[in-house]
Order: structure tokens, then C-alpha cells, then sequence
């Protein structure tokens, strides 16, 4: 478990965060700016903080109390950067040796081979990083962070830099990282989809400070929580797959009601969860008939949160978690919308994008 | 060699163990002042980067003057050097000294630019790893810098081999001795008849240098070659 509690400043920029990061992966979430690099560089020792205390497994990595600051090569926390960076000079198995080097002998050691065949990068390894692709090189950046024998890894956006088609191949890596190697991970991303599908525990940071954390299901379904913006909003469904079923859409069980998408890639039993865009979802107050959407949830409003511009965010409580659903104000005026008032969210099957369906750690 | 007279032999010879010394001895103390100068700051910077640069702009007799007022042997670290039986005035290891002087600004150039295109995310990257700063240096800095490295030690090198007024100023012109190749051209040319002997040395003193670029362009080119394109 990492603990991080810190302040610093530069000019026009205030950092004052506390945070835990239990097993799992961590997602710091924020928008660009927000702090998020300075808190991760401080946590690796690439940053020397004004003020704080920074304690990973019950040991201290600053304490500026006590005048107490690691350097980076002391603390066994693997990084994985934005942009890879890769040694140039040296081949891929190399670099993903380096910091196995430099390990100390006692450490467990996480086994080249079976990265290797985890990562994929097997046909890579006399290679040298300069012909690579970003995703290549990425995930040969979180082989090299591995084997250094970390007990943490932090990744900086590590999804950033790469095309739609490189993050779908990379994302799968982290979910096994999570679900298979127990080491706990602090991920940065600004990417509220990334953050359904990976995160355990979510750590909110808005201008610097940290305003929300918690499970992820907890904080993403909270209609106040936004740090990057109204059209991100989603809140997150834990469901059960039941069934696949022969016209191509799977059957998940959400909280007793059951869910209709087009086939996901789990088995059937599996956890799955299921990220909800605040702004696929229609709101109706009577049972809605004679519509093409699947998927219709009854429940109650639980929240009404208005914000600057014209648009409304209803948290509704159903029987399969709580759902976000954005309208617009004078919809939520017309349709008279309260706290407690009963209503049913509609939901398309095909809104869900593949990329918000992602099975559960532990499952 | 037969076309070589004795005297001839031994300034080639001679003038191949100054500029090997003086750059082998200069190459340590020009990567660290180059990177103190690419990546440090600290007071009185601009002092000691123009102090590094003196010899490139000041009179090489000049240069030779000081290095005689300062290591021979009445002066300040001459003397004492003396007391350690060393003496540099006047030896061949007083033209070594001459030629890693004059040579010096050289390398650093070279050197600096070769560190400030080296990207310290990279130095970062490899402390997260376990390397702690020597180490850093040592496996990623200075193959990253090779190539630079070894055209400071060419450029050092050709100095070296060329460096005629600090070196006749501090050591003199001893056959044998001091006479390196600039100074045994200058000396026969002075003597009647000596314009063959004076052409075949810079024969020589061509090819050598060619040779040293040469070789320079080959080793720089493997070393890009083994960083690649990034």
C-alpha cells in the first residue's frame, strides 16, 4: 500500500493531495494540469517535494519532517512513461533487462520468459527501440519496469501517445497486471473510459488538490464528480454475464434485471462492468412502450445536479447500481423531476461502446 | 625506415606520444568540464567557460609563456611538482602538457554538444530502474555521447600533433627531446638543404592525419549506427 500525502508549489500552480493507493490499480484521475505528473514524479523520486510524506509497504521514501528523501534508484518503483522512453543504444532485451541489473539480489524476480510470452515481444528482442512502433514500445517499457522487481509501478498516461487501435492492444496488458502480478499500480489518465475499465480505486484530482477517492464504482457514479468534463461522465455498472445468446447480444445479470449488449468477450459467470455513458441514456417517466431500446431500468431519482450551462445531471437509483443520466434542464423541468420521483432510463444496446465492457479483477 | 633519417623518426615518434597522452590524459577532465558546462549551473559559470576557452583564443606563444611561468621549474606548480620529481619544463611531458592545453577547448566543444542532445528523460528513466547516478553515467550517458566523444578525441588528437608556438615556447625545440613534428618542419627549414627532410615530415604529418579522420568517421559512424534513430 502506497500512501502519499504532499504540498508544492510552483508559480501559478498550488499541489496539496492525500491519498492512499491500496492493492489494485490506483487511478489518478484528472484533467491535463491538474497535478497529476507532479504527484507521480514526487512518488518516484523525480521530484522533491516542498513539503510531505510519501510511505510505500510501511516504508518511508520522504518524510520531509525528518529531512528524509530516496533517490529514485533506491526505491523500487518501477515507471512507466508516456513516452516509453526506451534506451536507444541498447537492444530490447537489454533494455528489458536493465533494471533487473540493478535489482537487489533477494528481490523476487519477476521470470524474462514469461513477460516476454505475456507482452508478446518475443520476435522483438534483438531489436533495437528505433524501428518500433508505439505500441511495441510500450509494452516493452512495462516488461522493462517489471523486471526491475518493483513493489509498485506507476504509469503516466501510458495510453496517451498511442491511436485508438495501440490502446486497445495495450489496455488488456494493464487488466492482467492488475488481475495477475499484485502489484499495486498508480495509473494517470485523464480518460474516464480508461478509468472504468481499470481502476480499482479512484483518486480525483481537480487544480491540485484531491477531492474525491474511493472504489471506482462508488466515485464514477457520482453526479457531481467531472474533473474532465460534462461529456466524460459515465457511471459504472458490476454485472454478471449470464448468457450469450445466438442473435449475437450477451445477457448480463445487473442486480436481478437483465441487461441486453452486443456480445462481449467474456465467458459466461464472469464479472463484468459495464461503463454507462451519462449521455447515451434517455429518461422517461412512465414505462416507456413500443421502443427499439433493449435495456429499460426502473428507478429513482436520487440526485439533481445542475451545473453552469443548460444541461442537468440525474443520478437515478436502480435495482442494478446507480446510473447518470444527462439531460437537459428544461427536459428535467417538463418532465418534473424530483428527488424520489420514479422514472425508467433507457438505454440502447448498441450505445455501449466495446471499450466500456471489461471483466472484473478476481473474476 | 630508410627514406627517414634518425632525427626525422623520432619527431614522428615523439609527436605520436604527445598527442596520444595529451589526449588520453585530457579526455577524463574534458567530459567532466563538458558536463558540468551542459548541465550544471553554479556560480561563475560563465568564468570557467571562458577560462576553458582561453587557449582557443589567446596567442599559442602566450599560452606557452604562462604554462613556462606556472610548471617551470621556478614557478608556483612547477616547483612543487619538482620536489615530487616531476618536472615538465622542457621534457616531453611538458609538450603533452602543452598539447592537452591548446587541445582542451576542443573537446569540450565537441563533447557538450554531444551531451546536450542527450535527453535526460532517458538519465531519469534508468535512475527509476535502479542505476544510481555513476551508473547512470556510465550505462547510458556515455554511449549516448560516444560518438561526440570520440570526435573531441580526433579534433584533440590533430590538435596535438599541430601545436607548434605553446609548445616551442614551454619546452623548446630539444631533438630528441622536445622536437615534435611542427617543430622539426620549422627547424629544417631553417637549416640550408633541409627542405627535403622538412617535406617528407609533412608528408607524414598529412597522411596522419587524414588517417585520424578517417578513423574518425568510421568509429563516430558505428557508434551512431549502434544508438539508432531514436
Amino acid at each position: 500500500m502506497l500512501s502519499v500525502s504532499l504540498q508544492h508549489s510552483r508559480p501559478g500552480f498550488a499541489l496539496d493531495v492525500a491519498f492512499d493507493a491500496p492493492p489494485g490499480i490506483t487511478v489518478l484521475f484528472g484533467r491535463s494540469g491538474s497535478g497529476k505528473t507532479t504527484v507521480v514524479n514526487a512518488v518516484a523520486g523525480l521530484l522533491r517535494p516542498a513539503q510531505g510524506r510519501i510511505s510505500l509497504n510501511g516504508r518511508d521514501l520522504c518524510d520531509t519532517d525528518q529531512g528524509l528523501w530516496l533517490p529514485p534508484n533506491r526505491r523500487r518503483i518501477g515507471y512507466v512513461f508516456q513516452e516509453g522512453r526506451l534506451f536507444p543504444h541498447l537492444t530490447v532485451r537489454q533494455n528489458l533487462l536493465f533494471g533487473n541489473w540493478f535489482a537487489p539480489k533477494a528481490a523476487p524476480r519477476a521470470d524474462l520468459d514469461q513477460i516476454v510470452e505475456m507482452l508478446g515481444i518475443g520476435h522483438l528482442l534483438k531489436r533495437r527501440p528505433g524501428g518500433l512502433s508505439g505500441g511495441e514500445k510500450q509494452r516493452i517499457a512495462i516488461g522493462r519496469a517489471l523486471l526491475s522487481a518493483p513493489e509498485m509501478i506507476l504509469a503516466d498516461e501510458p495510453l496517451a501517445a498511442l491511436d485508438e487501435a495501440r490502446k486497445a492492444e495495450i489496455l488488456p496488458y494493464f487488466e492482467r497486471l492488475r488481475d495477475e502480478s499484485g502489484i499495486p499500480i498508480l495509473y494517470v489518465s485523464h480518460s474516464a473510459s480508461e478509468v472504468a475499465r481499470l481502476a480499482t480505486t479512484v483518486v480525483v484530482l481537480q487544480d491540485g488538490k484531491t477531492t474525491r477517492q474511493g472504489p471506482a464504482a462508488e466515485i464514477l457514479s457520482d453526479p457531481k464528480v467531472m474533473p474532465t468534463g460534462v461529456r466524460s461522465v459515465g457511471a459504472v455498472l458490476e454485472t454478471r454475464l449470464k448468457a450469450h445468446h445466438p442473435d449475437g447480444l450477451s445477457e448480463l445479470d445487473a442486480g436481478g434485471l437483465s441487461l441486453f449488449l452486443p456480445r462481449v468477450a467474456q465467458a459466461p459467470g464472469q464479472m463484468v462492468r459495464v461503463r454507462i455513458s451519462a449521455h447515451e441514456v434517455i429518461l422517461s417517466r412512465g414505462k416507456p412502450e413500443g421502443l427499439s431500446a433493449l435495456n429499460i431500468l426502473p428507478g429513482q431519482v436520487d440526485q439533481i445536479h445542475s451545473g453552469e450551462g443548460p444541461g442537468a445531471m440525474v443520478s437515478l437509483r436502480t435495482p442494478a447500481g446507480r446510473i447518470l443520466v444527462r439531460i437537459t434542464q428544461r427536459s428535467a423541468q417538463a418532465l418534473g423531476l424530483e428527488e424520489g420521483s420514479d422514472c425508467y432510463a433507457v438505454i440502447k444496446s448498441v450505445a455501449i461502446a466495446p471499450g466500456d465492457i471489461s471483466k472484473i479483477s478476481g473474476s | 625506415m630508410e627514406w627517414l633519417g634518425a632525427e626525422e623518426w623520432q619527431a614522428v615518434a615523439l609527436s605520436l606520444r604527445v598527442s596520444f597522452w595529451a589526449t588520453l590524459v585530457a579526455m577524463p577532465f574534458a567530459v567532466l568540464t563538458a558536463f558540468a558546462l551542459a548541465r550544471w549551473e553554479f556560480a561563475g559559470k560563465q568564468l570557467f567557460n571562458g577560462l576553458v576557452h582561453l587557449p582557443l583564443i589567446l596567442p599559442p606563444v602566450v599560452t606557452g609563456y604562462l604554462l613556462l611561468l606556472t610548471f617551470g621549474t621556478q614557478g608556483p606548480v612547477g616547483g612543487l611538482l619538482q620536489e615530487l620529481g616531476i618536472v615538465l619544463a622542457f621534457r616531453w611531458t611538458g609538450a603533452a602538457l602543452a598539447a592537452a592545453i591548446m587541445g582542451f577547448p576542443l573537446m569540450v566543444r565537441a563533447i557538450r554538444l554531444s551531451i546536450e542532445a542527450v535527453d535526460p528523460k532517458l538519465e531519469q528513466a534508468a535512475a527509476t530502474l535502479g542505476a544510481s547516478r555513476p551508473w547512470v553515467f556510465a550505462t547510458v550517458t556515455l554511449p549516448l555521447i560516444l560518438p561526440g566523444v570520440i570526435a573531441g578525441s580526433i579534433l584533440g588528437f590533430a590538435k596535438a600533433m599541430g601545436e607548434f608556438g605553446a609548445t616551442i615556447t614551454f619546452v623548446s625545440n630539444i631533438p630528441g627531446q622536445t622536437q615534435t613534428l611542427p617543430s622539426a618542419v620549422y627547424a629544417f627549414l631553417q637549416t640550408p638543404g633541409g627542405e627535403a627532410a622538412a617535406a617528407r615530415l609533412v608528408m607524414i604529418s598529412i597522411a596522419i592525419a587524414m588517417g585520424a579522420l578517417l578513423l574518425s568517421e568510421f568509429l563516430a559512424r558505428r557508434a551512431a549506427r549502434r544508438i539508432g534513430d531514436g
